[in-house]
């Protein structure tokens, strides 16, 4: 495998007419075949980044490189190597899936019978096969978003770059769109997502930037982001909350209701003696879950330190 | 695959998915200019031209507006094709599948113009064999016929495209054509020879770009004309490249389509 970066962005700014700085000179690289977590609050500037390098926006500094190929000198070049999912949706409702899949593959250069099979191929991979005569604007919201993804996948990119593909879509269906998107990375098609299901980018990505107001405020590996949390919290579900509730060294222990005690304590306490105590006081526990999840609780502190240093 | 082989299958399938458009919604594409076109040789043809008699050169008043109403069909409808084409496109968003594509931005303008061209050609086609029910027609030079509807087209094509690329809703789409269109059309000698006018309106109607479009067609149809042929085909040039260099700018630009 050449040793070329999928993708590496430079010191990329982008100023809009309003005055409006979206992207304060971000850098980072994404290599080859990484599944790659780009996060971040709404208006953070992840849509303007992912605008500039599918040139859907025109960046005001610095530049984007596509397998080496520059998005500001080489666009028509370096847009052959990337497929795009938007966060809205933008085909024609008008048309039917199968004609949107190949008129994708024609404005790549792709002859109308390889793009017939493609589109085949594709539809019947994200289950729309049975819809693909039907018009696009009969499709449900999960079905829309699949198209998008097959439509993406047509001119087989090697770098594809979803924008919260999963968005409002059920539980059934998310798992079978990220089972086809993990099958695409493990062919060798690196992958760059955005989404605000966190649990999603905790299980499916190896690495991660965050990014908020414009700037990076992290860029790291899954594993050893998720290291950096040192507190848990824990939802108890218990028979009955005591009124007063039992202490102990390293746990903040917190009364929620009648039948439920939230727990917060450092990672490497350990939860026999917390069981131990809440035994002792006769307070009976029927279940425990994690309060939050971990990615959730990092990025909310992270985002939020860059605010106070900021501040 | 080359660039040459890739911008071409692109190419066809902007025409091609235009055609589609046009064929799928023919009732909306084809007809509504059929029925119109028929009223005007109805009421102006055959029941006040009945009255007028010859006009000029020894045609009657049905046989002298036929080049006419067909150039005014051509160009009301290359126009309306791509303004409400690529406007649509604009506002469903799903111009962004051309936009993030590695095709060329002249392959994007000249599609979008051959399908606009081709609405007018069929429109300006099916007139014309309206036009046969009502009068008899000989074509006195094919040639001149044939490219004076092409480039009449082909400027209207482009100036509709320029219009969807500055329109922010479908209300911009339909100004240029009930303030602008339409009244150049019909100051554009559509259904009287300019030489009637005194000075200065004769002076001003030459000022017109459609009276050169509906002159040269005229030529070619009647072989008549108000204006010198070759001035006609040099003032319609001119518009075809200054319209191509305008739409190609603002697609380098990204004016309304890209941040």
């Amino acid at each position: 495998m050449s040793s070329v970066p999928a993708l590496v962005v430079d010191s990329l700014r982008k100023t809009y007419g309003n005055g409006v700085e979206a992207l304060k000179g971000i850098s980072l690289t994404v290599q080859q075949g990484d599944f790659f977590a780009l996060l971040g609050p709404n208006g953070a500037g992840k849509s303007t980044l992912i605008g500039i390098l599918s040139s859907l926006v025109n960046s005001t500094g610095g530049d984007a490189r596509i397998f080496g190929v520059s998005v500001n000198q080489q666009r028509n070049e370096a847009m052959k190597l990337i497929g795009l999912v938007p966060q809205e949706i933008n085909f024609n409702q008008f048309e039917k899936p199968f004609d949107i899949c190949v008129n994708e593959a024609g404005f790549y250069g792709i002859p109308r019978k390889l793009a017939a099979v493609r589109a085949e191929k594709y539809l019947k991979e994200l289950r729309l096969w049975d819809k693909a005569q039907h018009q696009a604007r009969m499709l449900s919201g999960g079905m829309k978003r699949r198209l998008m993804i097959a439509r993406a996948m047509m001119n087989e990119p090697k770098l594809l770059i979803l924008d919260e593909p999963t968005a409002g879509v059920d539980i059934e269906i998310r798992r079978s769109m990220w089972q086809f998107v993990s099958g695409i990375n493990a062919a060798g098609t690196t992958v760059i997502l955005t989404t605000h299901y966190l649990e999603e980018a905790e299980q499916l990505c190896r690495n991660i930037a965050i990014i908020d107001h414009g700037t990076i405020v992290e860029n790291t590996t899954m594993k050893r982001l998720l290291a950096t949390l040192d507190v848990e919290a824990f939802i108890l579900d218990v028979v009955a909350a005591p009124a007063t509730l039992p202490t102990l060294p390293g746990v903040m222990l917190r009364r929620v209701d009648d039948y439920t005690l939230e727990a917060e304590m450092a990672r490497e306490h350990d939860l026999n003696s917390l069981f131990a105590t809440l035994s002792a006081h006769g307070v009976t526990v029927r279940s425990m879950r994690n309060k939050t999840n971990r990615l959730e609780e990092l990025f909310v502190r992270l985002v939020e330190n860059g605010r106070d240093k900021a501040a | 695959m080359s660039n040459t082989t890739a911008n071409l299958v692109a190419l066809h399938t902007i025409v091609r998915r235009e055609i589609v458009r046009i064929m799928r919604i023919w009732t909306q594409t084809l007809i509504p200019p059929a029925i119109t076109m028929t009223l005007y040789f109805v009421i102006f043809g055959k029941l006040i031209g009945s009255r007028i008699g010859t006009i000029q050169g020894g045609f009657s008043y049905m046989q002298y507006i036929v080049p006419g109403l067909v150039m005014m069909s051509i160009i009301t409808n290359s126009y309306g094709n791509i303004s409400s084409s690529f406007f649509g496109a604009k506002f469903s968003r799903a111009v962004e599948e051309m936009l993030v594509s590695p095709m060329p931005n002249w392959v994007i303008l000249l599609g979008y113009v051959t399908g606009a061209v081709t609405r007018g050609l069929v429109v300006g086609a099916l007139v014309l064999m309206i036009a046969l029910f009502f009068t008899s027609l000989h074509i006195a030079h094919p040639l001149v016929t044939f490219f004076s509807v092409l480039l009449g087209a082909t400027i209207f094509s482009l100036a509709g495209f320029v219009n969807a690329v500055y329109a922010k809703k479908f209300d911009d789409i339909a100004l240029v054509p009930t303030f602008v269109l339409t009244p150049l059309t019909y100051l554009g000698g559509v259904f009287y020879s300019v030489n009637m006018l005194g000075e200065p309106w004769q002076a001003i109607s030459r000022a017109n770009p459609i009276l050169y479009m509906v002159n040269a067609f005229r030529f070619g149809v009647l072989g008549i004309s108000d204006v010198h042929i070759g001035v006609a085909f040099v003032v319609m040039l001119a518009f075809v490249a200054g319209l191509s260099i305008v739409a190609l700018q603002l697609l380098k630009r990204g004016v309304g389509l890209r941040s």
